[in-house]
């Protein structure tokens, strides 16, 4: 049963150009205490799925145009403001990409944390600070009680983002939506943070959804993950499935054309396989398959025909017209 | 093989002196005494956290920074003994590329501009042949000649980052310094402008220094890489040692922390995990800098600062407890 579901979900914004389809017919599922990773190129409608989920698409210009949005059976699309600020921070939150930008820097960490258990949760001003206190302790940064009074800019980016977990997780949310949270950090602070991650959502079995480009950060995290390119999820399956055997031309690509680390470096140096050009802007679309420019494997039709998913085991599908044609329907 | 570049004991302190009151500023030791030497036609790789030294030390070979002490050689010529217009005119020697192609290049100027700036101010050729330099610059690179009217805006980033090797390219340097030049860029975009670099530098025969903490894309790139800790290096070898056989706990803890792409292994968790953030640069520890975080710390590593020493003929390790 899953605790999140995202069915069909189309989200226009008004552009100069006229309408850019921003998210086309986006699903997705999220079970309870597992994590799906959703990665892709910038410009692909990563953060605006994240956004449709927390009611935060900005409106005038976005619009969601269809669609339903399922947490816990409830349909969010329909939620209204006051029950959408409910929802927020208590039951879904989200931690953004830079720790610096997004912590108030004229108020205390602590303050800052206590600020959602205030909101959402009864008892006294005393009590939201000895849990965010508390929260600060879980994660893991040493003396709780004087870090709490500090504000953003005495701390390290890892520290930050790690108040900026504290927040997210201060009211026990049921779903947590990740946003490119280790981007802005180093390698190493990374792996501390997944490691925090990871320990927080076995104890209060937390679903995860983590957007990232790093297919790395996949294979260590998520337990499924969907493909996006340009608006449109291209591909889902488990990471076993995706990883090992991806099925669509973009996905392939997206696994190959980083330099992985190797314990044994090869000798010789082959070239990167490449994805040629860029992400066509929204408003310019074809009728056809939106990758089909930058494919290697293109055929005659795919400039003209849009590919639909085609389901390649029970957990995994691609939409791509190569799949379309091996197994007809 | 000949070196190009020649780094000797290179210091770069920031602040020290007094404040108006007269009480002694804190002193951040940026860079703090490095070595090493880059062959010509090879990739020399910095690697290392935020905060360890890796781009001031580019900045000061550059001579962008103020250097505390140390010489800097490329080719015959000292570089760090330069001032003024002697100094300007070497420039044509050393070129970089920076990290974001968003602000490193001036959004009111025309991308054919920008390139040929360059030419302008070092002289090179007649300037009825610049135009021509310019076109054949863009074609290196992979833009076309019409792009050269368009302004940076209207650029992707990844064509703006080769418009930043157009530019760095223009003066037909010896040595380029290539600060994260990929780590601003999309992952497909990323492949597109290393396999750029590299075919420039077999065709060119360039030297690069590349500074980067993505160690799948050093490990791509480099012939040598040395591994940066608060302002000093602390272990040196090439590509493939350090890859294999890393010494230092830290380099270690450095290579197990990237996430890697291959199921097969253990995830987070597996190998030696960092604890915490490295220490300020101004309050140097008495002993070793690594040895608040480092696993294997014992008393000596906190009153004795090792010193880099061979433990094989091209391969450097600070550490006391590597024999």
């Amino acid at each position: 049963m899953s605790l999140l579901k995202v069915e069909n979900i189309v989200v226009d914004f008004a552009t100069r150009a006229g309408p850019a389809r921003v998210l086309d017919h986006v699903s997705l599922s999220v079970a309870e205490g597992q994590t799906l990773g959703v990665v892709g190129e910038s410009g692909c409608g990563k953060s605006m799925t994240a956004l449709s989920i927390m009611g935060l698409v900005p409106s005038p210009p976005g619009e969601i145009i269809s669609g339903r949005i399922l947490f816990e059976g409830e349909d969010l699309i329909q939620a209204d403001e006051p029950r959408m600020r409910k929802i927020r921070g208590k039951d879904i939150s989200m931690i953004f990409q830079e720790p610096m930008t997004s912590l108030n820097p004229v108020f205390t960490v602590g303050e800052q944390i206590a600020e959602s258990l205030r909101l959402h949760e009864q008892g006294s001003a005393g009590d939201a600070w000895t849990k965010a206190v508390d929260m600060i302790r879980a994660v893991g940064i040493p003396e709780p009680e004087l870090r709490a009074k500090n504000y953003p800019h005495q701390m390290s980016g890892g520290m930050r983002q790690r108040v900026m977990i504290a927040m997210a997780l201060a009211c026990g949310p049921r779903l947590l939506i990740a946003d490119e949270p280790t981007t802005a950090l180093d390698v190493t602070v990374q792996a501390q943070i997944f490691d925090l991650l990871k320990d927080l959502q076995n104890k209060n079995k937390t679903a995860i959804i983590l957007i990232t480009h790093d297919m790395g950060v996949i294979a260590q995290m998520c337990d499924h993950v969907a493909v996006m390119y340009a608006g449109k999820v291209i591909e889902t399956g488990t990471t076993q499935e995706i990883l090992a055997s991806p099925r669509h031309p973009y996905t392939k690509g997206l696994i190959s054309c980083v330099p992985h680390l190797e314990e044994i470096p090869s000798e010789e140096r082959l070239p990167l396989m490449e994805i040629p050009g860029v992400v066509p802007p929204l408003t310019q679309l074809g009728k056809g398959c939106a990758f089909a420019p930058r494919c290697s494997q293109k055929m005659p039709d795919c400039e003209g025909v849009k590919p639909s998913m085609v389901t390649c085991s029970q957990s995994h599908s691609a939409a791509c017209l190569a799949l379309s044609n091996e197994v007809p329907a | 093989m000949s070196d190009l570049l020649l780094v000797q004991d290179l210091k770069v302190h920031f602040g020290g002196g007094k404040t108006i009151l007269g009480k002694p500023k804190a002193t951040v030791h940026a860079v703090d005494g490095i070595n090493f030497s880059v062959p010509k036609g090879k990739t020399l790789g910095i690697v290392g956290e935020s905060g360890s030294g890796k781009t001031t030390a580019a900045l000061a070979i550059l001579r962008l920074v103020n250097i505390t002490e140390g010489k800097i050689t490329i080719g015959d010529e000292e570089i760090s003994a330069l001032q003024g217009d002697e100094l300007r005119k070497a420039r044509r020697r050393f070129q970089i590329i920076f990290q974001d192609p968003y602000s490193s290049l001036d959004p009111r100027r025309r991308a054919g501009e920008i390139v040929r700036e360059p030419l302008d101010l070092m002289e090179v050729g007649n300037p009825d042949d610049r135009d021509k330099a310019v076109e054949d610059l863009f074609a290196q690179v992979g833009l076309r000649s019409e792009q050269r009217n368009l302004f940076p805006h209207q650029f992707s980033g990844g064509q703006r980052q080769r418009i930043s090797l157009a530019r760095a390219l223009a003066t037909k340097p010896e040595i380029i310094v290539c600060d994260e030049p990929v780590s601003a860029l999309d992952v497909a975009i990323q492949a597109q402008i290393l396999n750029l670099m590299i075919k420039l530098q077999i065709d060119l025969n360039l030297t690069y220094l590349f500074i980067s903490h993505d160690l799948g894309v050093v490990q791509y790139v480099c012939d040598e890489v040395a591994v940066m800790y608060l302002g000093k290096i602390v272990e040196q070898a090439d590509r493939k040692t350090i890859f294999s056989q890393p010494k230092h706990p830290y380099t270690q803890a450095l290579l197990s922390a990237v996430p890697s792409a291959k199921l097969a292994k253990g995830g987070a968790g597996s190998g030696v995990a960092l604890k915490g953030d490295p220490p300020s640069p101004i309050n140097l520890p008495k002993g070793c800098s690594f040895a608040e975080r480092c696993p294997l710390a014992d008393f000596r590593c906190r009153e004795d600062r090792p010193d880099l020493k061979f433990v094989d003929a091209n391969h450097t390790v600070a550490c006391h407890m590597v024999q």
